[in-house]
């Protein structure tokens, strides 16, 4: 139901979020989504890849420090309303989103996907599914 | 435990042995070193002190001090007590600033010198049945000279790696079935951290006890590698001005490290005035070599802050007992008048979960000094939440202002980007020097 993102520890100074894409480049680790918190001497990269096995491996392997969070992924349609439609059923029900990022629908042009990071997500997918709102799992993700 | 020394009847021998032979032997040296040390003997004529005025241990306060500063300029042949063709062997400082110190060592000198390092290793449970790696370096440095020599005396087998090749050191430690390992406490950190990312757990390490010394570390970092390592860790404390490691070492009670009174003599002083200060007062620990010919000092500052005590031990030696330095006066950091030691600030670090790897560098911007304390994030600290990192920091910070009395900044870096040391661990980058 919920998706697996692998938050990723870098230095905020030049280099370090391309030292870290070599990595997943040289691995063949396909990314399906990328957002980037910073701070003044840090930041968190926190992707969706193919297979989060393979890339939580070679980044720990690298020496990178990794967590893997899970989030919801939920398919919208790329239509004006699309995203307030969903913001609307978590605001009725109350569930505050830490953070969120967007990225458009690989292969299909009428679909953008939204990453959620939110307190408890089986509540939240719940209360998506009542408005007729799928989530999406990891193995479509890995698809897409 | 089963209480074994080394040299029992001196180890344990009573507080008016220890004063007789130090009585005794002080005259003697100090009259060894009136004759043969021209350097010394201007210092003790301008401080109008003839060796008939040391009498014993209680005349001590009459002579005058040696420092660096001494070393420096009597370098490299103007403190030797014995001429070259007597001496068999040099060791020199591993890396203080300005000139590098080079010792002398007669054969007997180096007798003694691995016997006190014989001392420590059976202090730590060593016998012939044990296995010893020693990861000092070897060479110029004093540390694996010294415990390998000590090690040879004990009977231990004796596995002189040297530093370095962290691979091969693990590679012997577990195919030779090492059971005491010597080395510096941040290289003994940095083993227990490599041995733990193989996957190897206390209970598979066949280790038992390590020797540890030629740099500051605190309780903290000994639990951390006590558990990682599943070992006890023992202190040792030393310099090459006096020997080298062995001049005091810790025993089984882990409460402070018994200095060899039959071959030093121990002060405490008041860093600012020379005053001699009682029992258990902290100042700067002031050594007298009462055994040593061909570098006899007396009296030598060894800018080391700690506290002695005379309180009895229960592992039945009675050599008097120094602290754990406190820190160095020449590590001493004096950041907006506030004098900070690294020692307390890994101190903070240990106790909030942070390994053992850090980093401080000390600025000054706009005529104001600046404390940043650079600490490598670690896969137990890290989230994926950018608030708990947040207070994380803001935790350090609080515990440091409360630690040391002044703000200083956290930077949290990359894993494994502060650089590893083989030898002694680079912890401090004052950049107001440059």
């Amino acid at each position: 139901m919920s998706i697996k993102q692998i938050s990723v520890f870098v230095e905020n100074k030049p280099g370090s979020m391309c030292a870290m894409t070599a990595v997943l480049a040289e691995h063949n680790i396909d990314m399906r989504a990328l957002s980037l918190a910073e701070t003044k001497d840090f930041g968190i990269v926190r992707i969706i890849v193919d297979d989060v096995f393979d890339a939580a491996t070679v980044l720990k392997d690298a020496g990178y420090v990794h967590s893997v969070t899970p989030v919801l992924g939920v398919s919208i349609p790329d239509t004006p309303g699309g995203l307030n439609k969903v913001l609307q059923i978590l605001s009725d029900a109350n569930i505050n989103i830490e953070y969120m990022y967007a990225f458009l629908g690989g292969k299909s042009a009428e679909h953008a996907y939204m990453i959620f990071r939110v307190e408890d997500d089986t509540k939240a997918a719940a209360a998506l599914r009542a408005q007729g709102i799928e989530t999406v799992d990891q193995e479509e993700i890995a698809n897409i | 435990m089963e209480k074994r020394y080394y040299q029992p009847e001196i180890e344990t021998a009573s507080q008016e042995q220890i004063k007789a032979w130090q009585d005794e032997r002080l005259v003697k040296q100090v009259k060894h070193v009136w004759d043969n040390v021209p350097y010394y003997k201007k210092k003790m004529q301008e401080a109008g002190v003839t060796p008939e005025d040391i009498k014993g241990r209680d005349d001590l306060y009459k002579l005058p001090f040696v420092t660096k500063a001494d070393l420096r300029e009597a370098y490299p042949y103007g403190l030797m007590g014995k001429p070259l063709k007597d001496c068999v062997r040099i060791q020199s400082t591993s890396g203080t600033t300005g000139k590098r110190v080079v010792a002398f060592y007669t054969q007997h000198d180096i007798d003694l010198w691995e016997d006190c390092c014989a001392r420590a290793i059976v202090a730590a449970g060593g016998t012939n049945e044990d296995v010893c790696q020693v990861s000092y370096g070897y060479g110029l440095f004093t540390g694996g000279p010294g415990l390998n020599g000590g090690s040879h005396k004990v009977g231990c087998l004796t596995i002189p790696t040297s530093s370095g090749n962290t691979e091969r050191q693990i590679m012997f430690i577990q195919d030779l079935q090492a059971t005491i390992l010597c080395c510096t406490p941040s290289y003994a950190a940095y083993l227990g951290e490599s041995m733990k990312e193989m996957g190897l757990t206390p209970d598979q390490i066949p280790l038992k006890a390590g020797i540890f010394g030629a740099e500051a570390w605190s309780e903290e970092m000994r639990r951390d590698i006590e558990n990682t390592l599943g070992i006890k860790a023992y202190d040792i404390y030393g310099l090459t001005e006096l020997s080298g490691p062995g001049v005091s070492f810790e025993c089984e009670e882990q409460t402070g490290m018994h200095i060899n009174e039959d071959h030093f003599i121990a002060e405490i002083i008041d860093p600012d005035t020379g005053e001699v200060l009682p029992e258990g007062a902290t100042g700067e620990l002031v050594f007298t070599a009462i055994t040593k010919e061909a570098f006899p000092l007396l009296r030598y500052r060894t800018r080391d802050i700690c506290r002695l005590t005379r309180k009895a031990c229960s592992c039945g030696r009675t050599h008097v007992k120094m602290s754990k330095p406190m820190g160095r006066s020449d590590d001493m950091l004096i950041i907006r008048g506030v004098n900070v030691f690294p020692s307390q600030i890994e101190t903070v670090l240990l106790n909030n979960g942070y390994a053992a790897n850090y980093q401080i560098i000390v600025d000054r911007v706009n005529n104001t000094d600046t404390l940043d304390v650079q600490v490598e994030m670690t896969a137990e600290m890290f989230t994926d939440n950018l608030g708990k990192i947040d207070e994380l920091q803001k935790k350090l910070v609080d515990d440091l202002r409360s630690m040391l009395g002044l703000s200083a900044k956290v930077t949290l870096v990359a894993p494994k980007s502060i650089v590893r040391s083989e030898g002694k661990a680079v912890r401090v980058i004052d950049k107001r020097k440059i």
